[in-house]
């Protein structure tokens, strides 16, 4: 099926891919239900990364660190989109199979198994963030995207990330900018509605933290890494998880906080073998895209997309 | 932190009961109460669910061993023990003797006859005749709601709940609302007065629908519906059933009565295709209790369409959204809001393990098998009620002789409903359906 849906819609992306090689933003069509992702270009650059303390936090020492151009997508990735790769992908038998090791024998892309119940819990899906995929899944997502689409994604490293979200962030009024404990009435929110960033981005600190593809490593900036870094593994958890939720106090929301996955998102999962797919405790998680600028390997691709050879 | 605190309780008062069970109890019991004694337990039916459980047990009580798995597939059973090992890791030994792996229809009676504690965690068409096994075999259950698919098999369900209250076996059921902390909370509040008498309510459970599993080239029509199971009411009893029991048991528990009568709709607008057996994928009942509440439960299964899984009550001075967990008055303030979010609160799925455990070691007696076997039968009358068009009472569906699962099962059986030329199963139709 997804064989089928490559070649049928590749000739028609190969017009818009022309266009979006250029350094400017462009909107990711996706299907015929006039679905898109609205990508904005970030411009190659140095930043600094992490932020000094006299405590010992994860975010320091800082360093400078220069991080290559791409696009990321203006707003958290939502149901809407989120459903059709749970749509398209989904050839249900694999449900029974939902462990790594048998995901690499069945042809094609594999997607989420259909859950037991609804995981946006009742929090709406409409132009509202999807929450509650593993790791696994968002990363499955860009597979299935690129797939789809012609064009390559992933998840962003933590450094794009946090390039990307800018730390003037941390000196604005918080509120204007984030939905956070205090202003979100308990839930995430319809993307988009908070001010955007300097590069237009919305939602990058607070509404749903974000995954990256990084592994987290606790130590990691003491490594003093010049370009492009970027932690790479195979563990499901810890993965870095970035700017804070709804369900965050407002001092949790920076450009350079860190957070990271447990085993505790699948606390209430009943199954064993806990779903690859579905965490059952993270209503506060989804994810958004990245497309970087410069090729990438087929080996870092597929890094990228959670193989685990 | 909480698990080590979890597990001195057990102990702790495991050593105070000891001194009272020899006076207090029954001889056959006191067999089966066991304050440090290893206890032996069995798993039959090995899929996700009943692998959680077996998880959840183990966490629950140190000294617990599981001594027999049953399925009558042994690709489950495989997957189940590498999924077991894999969540303790080095933590903890998972040693299942080969001779102790049961395979085929009548497995479960081995894997039971081996063990003090034993799982139940096939679908629910199985449950009468599993439940019936470990109760007069002197087991204490954990067992997966619902309890079984016909009236048949829940009257089945009862006696052998009586049986086991004789024996004082404990006996509870993943009905797991009834272990969770929100809802227990609530439930004290609203029974206590907090919004006066309670007179209405809506439960419900939309969403896009399960799993299915396609057909291979080389099972048996029976073999099929083995695998693809949800869509077939002799082992799943429709969704009304086997999910929205959840909710339909909670108005149950809230207003502290089973209905009287229910009238409704239903049918299979979507959800409708050869690999979707002959189930329903909407019904709309409304349930009518003997102290004159009404209870409108909705259940869809049907993708793009708004999904909701809740309860809400309303009472002679405010109404309680229990998926919230809030009070609220008249004029719609909130005037209690539970505390704790659910990811943060104690995990159901444990305490119910938790409970059970501790029960045991102290010679206590907890039974949810008779609200588990009425709470069966008010989501089954619920469904015939769709399925006939008809308005059922609560008397009649007692009596229904309707008998869904054969006896004696074995691979060369013939399953009780089988495809036509097309493939497709005859579906019910209201108006035309006749309630047995």
């Amino acid at each position: 099926m997804n064989m089928f849906i490559n070649l049928f819609l590749f000739p028609i992306f190969l017009t818009l891919q022309d266009l979006s090689n250029k350094k400017n933003n462009f909107t990711q069509i996706i299907t015929e239900d006039d679905l898109s992702i609205e990508m904005v270009f970030i411009p190659e650059g140095k930043f600094r990364m992490g932020k000094d303390t006299l405590n010992s936090y994860d975010y320091s020492p800082s360093n400078d660190v220069e991080v290559s151009s791409f696009w990321i997508s203006k707003f958290e990735i939502t149901w809407d989109i989120y459903q059709l790769f749970m749509d398209q992908t989904n050839f249900d038998e694999k449900s029974d199979f939902s462990r790594a090791d048998f995901i690499d024998k069945i042809d094609g892309l594999s997607g989420p198994t259909t859950p037991y119940v609804d995981m946006s819990f009742g929090m709406g899906k409409n132009n509202f963030p999807a929450v509650n995929m593993t790791h696994f899944a968002a990363s499955k997502f860009c597979e299935w995207l690129s797939s789809k689409t012609g064009f390559y994604y992933r998840l962003p490293t933590e450094a794009e990330w946090e390039y990307a979200c800018s730390d003037e962030m941390d000196n604005l009024k918080i509120d204007d900018f984030a939905w956070n404990r205090y202003n979100s009435d308990e839930k995430y929110q319809k993307v988009g509605q908070k001010k955007p960033n300097i590069y237009g981005l919305h939602d990058m600190l607070g509404n749903v933290a974000e995954w990256t593809a990084d592994i987290y490593n606790k130590d990691v900036y003491s490594k003093k890494r010049k370009k492009n870094p970027f932690e790479s593994g195979e563990n499901k958890y810890p993965r870095v998880i970035r700017g804070g939720s709804w369900d965050d106090e407002s001092s949790n929301l920076k450009s350079y906080y860190r957070s990271f996955s447990t085993k505790e998102l699948q606390r209430r999962d009943p199954q064993i073998p806990k779903s690859l797919w579905w965490n059952t405790d993270a209503p506060h998680i989804g994810f958004r895209i990245v497309r970087p600028f410069n090729k990438e390997s087929q080996k870092l691709k597929k890094m990228f997309w959670n193989y685990s050879d | 932190m909480e698990k080590e605190s979890r597990r001195n309780f057990v102990k702790k008062t495991a050593i105070i009961s000891t001194g009272s069970l020899a006076t207090t109890l029954p001889v056959e019991a006191f067999a089966n109460v066991i304050e440090n004694k290893k206890l032996k337990i069995s798993l039959v039916g090995c899929g996700g669910r009943g692998s959680g459980a077996i998880v959840q047990a183990l966490e629950a009580d140190d000294n617990i061993e599981v001594v027999a798995m049953a399925d009558v597939f042994a690709d489950r059973v495989e997957r189940s023990i590498i999924g077991i090992k894999e969540h303790f890791g080095d933590k903890r030994k998972i040693n299942i003797k080969e001779k102790n792996i049961f395979i085929g229809f009548d497995s479960y009676k081995k894997a039971i006859d081996l063990s003090d504690v034993v799982i139940l965690a096939t679908p629910p068409g199985f449950r009468p005749l599993h439940f019936e096994y470990a109760v007069n075999t002197g087991k204490h259950v954990f067992m997966e709601k619902p309890l079984a698919t016909d009236a048949t098999g829940v009257r089945r369900v009862l006696k052998s709940a009586q049986i086991a209250k004789d024996k004082r076996l404990n006996v509870v059921v993943g009905l797991q609302r009834h272990y969770q902390n929100k809802y227990l909370d609530l439930y004290e509040k609203v029974k206590s007065g907090a919004i006066g008498k309670l007179v209405s309510g809506q439960v419900y459970w939309n969403d896009g629908g399960v799993w299915v599993n396609n057909r291979a080239s080389d099972q048996t029509e029976l073999e099929y519906q083995m695998r693809n199971w949800y869509y077939f009411n002799w082992i799943c009893g429709d969704h009304i059933l086997e999910q929205h029991i959840h909710n339909i048991d909670v108005a149950n528990w809230f207003i502290g009565d089973y209905p009287k009568y229910a009238q409704g709709m239903g049918g299979r607008e979507v959800r409708n295709g050869k690999e979707h057996g002959h189930i329903f994928d909407h019904h709309f009942v409304e349930f009518t209790y003997p102290g004159g509440q009404v209870i409108s439960s909705q259940c869809r299964h049907q993708k793009g369409t708004e999904s909701r899984v809740d309860e809400v009550f309303q009472g002679t001075r405010g109404s309680v959204t229990l998926g919230k967990g809030e009070l609220s008055s008249l004029d719609g303030d909130t005037i209690y809001k539970y505390p704790v979010s659910s990811s943060k609160d104690a995990n159901p799925y444990q305490v119910e393990h938790d409970k059970l455990f501790a029960s045991i070691r102290e010679g206590n007696v907890i039974n949810d098998a008779f609200n588990g076997a009425k709470s069966t039968l008010a989501a089954i009358m619920g469904r015939m009620a769709t399925y006939t068009g008809k308005k059922i009472t609560w008397e009649e569906i007692m009596n229904s002789k309707e008998n869904l699962v054969p006896d004696d099962l074995d691979w060369d059986s013939t399953p009780p409903i089988m495809p036509d030329k097309e493939g497709r199963y005859k579906s019910p139709k209201p108006g035309i359906t006749k309630f047995i």
